[in-house]
């Protein structure tokens, strides 16, 4: 017993001295390398200038003369931006979605299904491409745009509409056409329009199944038990099946949420400056891949990390006392 | 995701390989590595039967006709603006040939060596016709179609920065892809070098005619070869066979007549051809190595008239000093 016990630690130690050793070899290895060619590294650069635009920048103002660092925060920020609305309409969507496959309407159902199976076999790329030439081909010129509803354009720019010019006294502003593009108002551009898109729809369809299979997964009972006492459909839905489900959807919906989030950096096929976009035109302007990829990864993992603490903290909260497992 | 793994490949690169130079390490291999374009005509492009061509496809061939007496000993790998850079760092090609401006930044900080130039070249902008812009000054509030990670980027940001003029970028990666976002109507305006936007235009355009390219180029973009930092003798092999193209058309000797001027009498010829001195054994080459190149790949002038004049460019500044141009090679004495 205590001589198993022994060995068990010395193959751990031998193990983790392994691991140490490879990542030593590799790491010094890098550093070698990367002086033997005189290729530049370190964090320095972050505080350089830029010297590049980027097309959209949604909570705060940058300019070419910014550091990377500012148009890294900006890529950042337009990653969140993308994500967090994503989850948000992609929730809304497969829940619908998920309830009207179940549901007694047979059109309703097969649409769903159809759905689901279209959407969920198809690549994300693929997809966004798709939107992407859809918004950016099928609609005209800003000087020909649609018109809606007074005021909201469409166009191969995005669609334009109006926006709070100031609240107090609240006056909307409206957008027109000035030279080349709109100007005034605000706009959604087709690069963000369609990951979007893109991302809500395929992200809701697997949200969908799991919507369904939570709601499938309460037992029958509960439900013949609702309609004895008397609830109706709706209530039964509402006060009976959709807390219990809930309790079962909440892990698997965090993996989705960190697809969506994962899956945003796709962003960069289509344009949409988001972090990794932003990344690797400045590890292209430096040189620095290493840092680059370093911050991706760390940003990521940051993310991921965070929206798993919050999805398990809200699980724990939902989840029946005493089933904790 | 390309760039994740030629970074791991990086990471990976054993640092007994470096006591190897790349020439020798070409030599083992059997052929050269070039990284190429993925697509631009007149610069790189397969043709229809799957061929490379282009200048700086031709570049490489001389390489491979310097080394190993074969200019067919190539191997592309054609990189994306952004890949480009990563890919010769790490050792995945041997030269990186793709229209690649030389600046000091990555003379420096990227770790890169310039062998010379092969295009001179400037950046400019190209509009549809029917927007009736006359000027670039004309473009303020424009909406503007570029590749990440080129100087294009940064010249177009320091040209609206400096005339107080604002456009917005559409920044995609592939070219194609940036190009469907122009030629859709996307963007007002799409920008790179002159060279790429006459290559663009004449081969991808679905009308040419419809597409002006602006009389204003801002900027100096010399586009030549690269190789890693730090092998000086691969540096020469890959600088002196580009010269040995200039040097050809200087002499007057092309892939045709080459043969004749092995009996040339002209000390100059007689050593360019290897009939006497040792030039091709000091860069570690076969005596012959520029006969080689020029009766395979011909001189620069050749390779400029095949590639870039059928897409109706002028050969401009690319002329030869001797004739008012930029092009001169040093001595090969």
């Amino acid at each position: 017993m205590n001589r198993r016990r022994v060995r068990a630690v010395l193959y751990q130690s031998a193990l983790a001295a392994a691991l140490v050793l490879v990542a030593w070899y590799f790491v010094s290895n890098t550093a070698a390398n990367l002086e033997t060619r005189r290729i530049a590294s370190g964090f320095g650069f972050l505080a350089r200038e830029a010297g590049f635009e980027i097309g959209e920048s949604t909570f705060i103002g940058y300019g070419a003369a910014d550091s990377y660092l500012r148009a890294l925060t900006v890529g950042l920020l337009n990653t969140f931006r993308v994500a967090a609305i994503g989850v948000v309409l992609a929730t809304v969507l497969g829940a619908l979605l998920g309830l009207a496959r179940l549901s007694p309407n047979w059109l309703l159902a097969r649409l769903a299904a159809g759905y689901v199976e279209a959407i969920r076999n198809v690549p994300l790329l693929v997809q966004l491409f798709f939107w992407y030439a859809l918004i950016s081909e099928s609609l005209p010129g800003p000087r020909e745009a649609f018109e809606p509803v007074t005021g909201v354009f469409l166009s191969n720019r995005g669609i334009a509409f109006p926006w709070v010019a100031s609240w107090v006294p609240f006056a909307l502003e409206r957008p027109r056409l000035e030279g080349f593009n709109f100007t005034g108002g605000t706009a959604l551009t087709p690069e963000f329009a369609a990951l979007l898109a893109g991302l809500v729809t395929y992200t809701a369809s697997f949200i969908a199944e799991i919507v369904r299979a939570g709601i499938l997964a309460v037992s029958r009972g509960q439900v013949e038990a609702a309609y004895a006492v008397g609830l109706g459909r709706r209530a039964t839905l509402r006060h009976v099946i959709l807390p219990q489900a809930l309790r079962l959807i909440v892990p698997p919906m965090t993996s989705q949420y960190l697809n969506l989030t994962k899956n945003s950096s796709l962003a960069v096929a289509i344009g949409y400056p988001d972090l990794v976009s932003i990344a690797n035109t400045t590890m292209n302007q430096t040189g620095q891949a290493i840092e680059g990829i370093a911050i991706i990864m760390a940003v990521y993992l940051t993310i991921s990390l965070g929206i798993s603490a919050f999805m398990n903290w809200y699980n724990l909260r939902v989840a029946l006392k005493g089933a904790r497992r | 995701m390309r760039g994740a793994i030629v970074l791991a490949g990086a990471l990976a690169m054993n640092a007994g390989a470096q006591a190897q130079t790349t020439l020798d390490a070409v030599k083992a291999k059997g052929f050269v590595q070039c990284g190429v374009n993925t697509g631009l005509a007149g610069f790189s492009q397969p043709d229809s039967k799957g061929v490379w061509r282009g200048i700086d496809v031709d570049l490489c061939r001389a390489v491979a006709a310097a080394v190993f007496g074969d200019s067919a000993k190539v191997r592309y790998t054609p990189l994306t603006a952004q890949q480009r850079f990563t890919a010769l760092q790490s050792g995945e090609v041997d030269i990186l040939a793709r229209n690649t401006t030389w600046t000091i930044t990555r003379d420096t900080s990227l770790g890169l060596n310039f062998v010379g130039v092969n295009f001179y070249d400037g950046q400019g902008f190209m509009v549809p016709k029917k927007l009736n812009v006359k000027s670039a000054r004309q473009l303020n509030g424009a909406t503007i179609c570029v590749q990440p990670g080129t100087t294009t980027e940064l010249n177009l940001a320091d040209y609206f920065r400096a005339r107080k003029m604002t456009f917005k970028p559409v920044v995609i990666e592939k070219l194609e892809e940036v190009l469907n976002a122009y030629f859709s109507g996307r963007c007002d305006v799409f920008t790179t070098d002159v060279s790429g936007l006459v290559s663009v235009r004449g081969s991808r355009a679905p009308k040419p005619d419809d597409h002006v390219i602006l009389p204003e180029v801002i900027s100096k973009e010399p586009l030549g070869p690269a190789v890693r930092h730090g092998d000086d003798r691969w540096f020469d092999v890959v600088k002196w066979s580009l010269f040995a193209m200039l040097e050809a058309e200087e002499m007057g000797l092309a892939s045709k007549t080459i043969e004749q001027a092995l009996a040339n009498k002209d000390p100059a010829v007689q050593r360019f051809v290897g009939a006497s001195g040792d030039i091709g054994r000091m860069l570690g080459l076969d005596n012959r190595w520029a006969f080689n190149i020029v009766k395979q790949v011909g001189n620069y002038g050749e390779s400029f008239d095949a590639n870039l004049n059928p897409l109706g460019f002028d050969r401009g500044i690319n002329r030869l000093w001797t004739q008012g141009g930029l092009m001169y090679a040093p001595p090969i004495r």
